[in-house]
């Protein structure tokens, strides 16, 4: 949904954003552990109280700790006392912002404080990640997420789209650029090494690991005084298409295409996407459905190749869309989220500085 | 600091889900060694079939048999099979359009190795020696040159009793680590001590530690050795015997609040009638040889505390 559509309603934009280093593993500290210096961060860059947020809603996946509720635990780094207006999504941080996007359209509350974490060490990522896919069907045979990611890769070579040269340099790009990126997993040179599940080499994979994000809202003027140059969201929307492989396309994604129509994105060209792809291949297929020009700077922070931590990856998106229009390099940027196998479900937000 | 534990953690269950009419019947054709389609209403058929049409959302249930033998549509070779997948050895991953269906199915190829595959290849079903009504009935697919095959019967449904139901199983193999607070905290109780965490900011005592003061929603790091004693704040009496738990009801569990424990913990009282536990009750932890955490608390004798020292602690 666009601001135009919505009129009459507040200017939400994005204030703060926080980021833990991304590791493969974290076992010396618990999520919580995790989670509270990113919280700190993003509270100090506002001056922001836990008490003085209106709102707060998390993303995470009891899946990849292997154990039920697992987030409650991480809310004793919020301070939950006096209680606090919660919710939470079983899903990347990037959906949990837009419930708390919302809620704040409603007016209900001037500030949110999103986070989401993911620590992935505990278990095997490419077993954990089966257990979202259709329990009749799929699940039963046990095909992993860079299985999935292949059959799409392969796909998308066959229709001509691409092909496994130019895959590798979408993977050695993105590990190019995360040299600036310190809180990245994986920087500067890879070997492209062996097929993983071919087409797809080692270099075409995300690497896994474990990290926490967070980033605060906030309405109209508060967001003024919080921030010297807001990301104000423009438009966000997010888009969900069969869950069965085999009745999708998957050298397209309509659920990306119409989430950025639906959020604005066409309306004017886009200077910065921060999308997440993580796998090459689907780089190739967001950046058509998208319609991203050769001008777009894509994925300035390395992107999922780099760092690909479960359920921050796509909030980080946001974070990053939103970090570059606060230090004035970018005037209008697009952030993308991805959940499920083959681009399945796609979030898309506008984000905008004012001219300067 | 001290080392932070580490231990397996398995997570595993049957997943039992009923099925509706369509996967029921597509389900128990695979037993039948049958394929069903489903048709949507503007005529193409789903294979494997779905009650609700993907662009319409439409209730669709026309079955239709389509053959066991198709073309692949997209593919993906795995050198390295993991647990639980269609075959042990390399294999491909496949999307396969069968002939008669207008979707593709996802399942292994065995092949020879990836020069054998190729986008648009023909293959067939190979079935599962023993079948159940699931979709490892379908042991794989593999390469096939002849005609399109023709569907095992001509109309009408599979026969033999309907599946209703599937049990997948699932298992999934964890590390678990409690992170630097709560392993702290199992170290301490090794040595039969209690240690907490007090927070900088509102000086409370967690016990256990997380790391994290709830209230403040800060670090905590400072360690504080409570109890061993403590006080009953509120309890309840049990009445239903726990599978595999060797104790007698009904029974009492309490919450406990340590000396020097801004928090309550949770634990059994024994040594006492369960109907002569009362808030104010003052206990102490009972170990059993051998044990990393007390067995259950018992009374200590004392005199019970002033409901005015615990009552924060409720
Ligand atoms: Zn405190």
């Amino acid at each position: 949904m666009t601001r135009e559509e919505s009129s009459g309603v507040r200017d939400i934009a994005v204030v703060a954003f926080a980021q833990t280093d991304v590791l493969r593993t974290t076992d010396d500290v618990s999520e919580v552990e995790m989670l509270m210096p990113v919280l700190h961060s993003v509270l100090d860059r506002t001056g922001l109280k836990t008490a003085d947020i209106g709102f707060t809603c998390s993303g995470s996946s009891d899946y990849l700790a292997g154990r039920a509720f697992s987030f409650t635990l991480a809310l004793d780094g919020v301070g939950a006392w006096p209680p606090v207006s919660e919710s939470h999504v079983e899903m990347d941080g990037a959906w949990a912002l837009y419930e708390a996007w919302t809620k704040l359209l409603t007016g209900d509350a001037d500030t949110a404080l999103v986070y989401s974490y993911g620590k992935s060490s505990p278990g095997s990522l490419r077993d954990v990640l089966t257990r979202q896919l259709d329990p009749y069907y799929v699940a039963p045979l046990w095909p992993d997420s860079v299985a999935l990611a292949a059959l799409q890769a392969q796909a998308l070579i066959d229709a001509g789209a691409t092909d496994e040269n130019a895959l590798a340099a979408i993977g050695a790009r993105s590990r190019q650029d995360a040299t600036a990126n310190s809180h990245a997993q994986s920087r500067g040179p890879v070997p492209q090494g062996d097929y993983v599940v071919r087409p797809l080499r080692t270099g075409d994979c995300p690497p896994i690991g474990d990290a926490a994000a967070a980033v605060i809202l906030a309405a109209g003027e508060r967001a003024r005084q919080l921030c010297e140059r807001p990301a104000w969201i423009r438009g966000i929307d997010h888009r969900i298409e069969a869950h069965a492989l085999g009745v999708r396309d998957l050298t397209d994604s309509p659920s990306a295409r119409l989430a950025a129509e639906k959020a604005g994105a066409f309306e004017r060209p886009v200077d910065t996407a921060e999308l997440h792809a993580p796998f090459s291949a689907q780089e190739v297929v967001l950046r058509t459905a998208l319609k991203l020009g050769d001008d777009v700077r894509v994925n300035p922070s390395g992107g999922a190749l780099a760092a690909n931590p479960m359920m921050a990856a796509g909030l980080i998106r946001i974070g990053e869309a939103a970090a570059r229009i606060h230090r004035g390099e970018s005037d209008r940027a697009l952030a993308h989220a991805t959940s499920g196998p083959c681009l399945q479900q796609n979030l898309v937000a506008v984000l905008e500085g004012e001219p300067r | 600091m001290p080392e932070v534990l580490k231990a397996p953690l398995v997570v595993e269950f049957p997943f039992t889900r009923s099925l509706g009419p369509v996967q029921g019947a597509f389900l128990t054709g695979l037993r039948e060694q049958v394929v069903l389609g489903v048709k949507t209403s503007d005529g193409r058929t789903l294979v494997p079939p779905v009650e609700y049409d993907p662009v319409t959302a439409d209730e669709i249930h026309d079955m239709v048999e389509v053959a066991p033998t198709g073309t692949v549509t997209t593919w993906a070779w795995n050198p390295a099979p993991r647990r639980g997948q269609p075959l042990a050895t390399p294999f491909a991953w496949a999307l396969v359009r069968l002939d008669g269906a207008d979707t593709a199915l996802l399942h292994a190829l065995d092949a020879p190795g990836p020069d054998a595959v190729r986008t648009g290849m023909r293959v067939r079903i190979r079935w599962a020696a023993e079948r159940a009504g699931a979709i490892t009935d379908i042991a794989c697919f593999e390469p096939y040159d002849g005609d399109p095959g023709r569907p095992a019967r001509t109309s009408g449904q599979p026969g033999g009793e309907r599946v209703t139901g599937i049990v997948a199983p699932a298992r999934l193999d964890y590390t678990y680590s409690p992170g630097r607070a709560q392993s702290a905290y199992i170290a301490a109780l090794s040595t039969r001590r209690t240690v907490g965490e007090r927070c900088p900011s509102c000086r409370k005592v967690y016990v256990p530690p997380r790391g994290a003061c709830p209230t403040c929603g800060v670090p905590t790091a400072e360690q504080v050795e409570v109890g061993p004693r403590g006080t009953v704040t509120t309890f309840c009496i049990v009445n239903i015997k726990a599978k595999n738990l060797d104790i007698e009801v009904p029974y009492v569990y309490a919450h406990i609040a340590l000396d020097g424990a801004d928090l309550a913990l949770h634990g059994r009282i024994g040594g006492i009638p369960y109907d002569q536990v009362r808030m104010g009750l003052r206990v102490e932890p009972v170990w059993t040889q051998g044990a990393r955490y007390p067995d259950h608390y018992r009374p200590t004798g004392e005199p019970d505390a002033d409901y005015d020292v615990y009552k924060e602690l409720l």
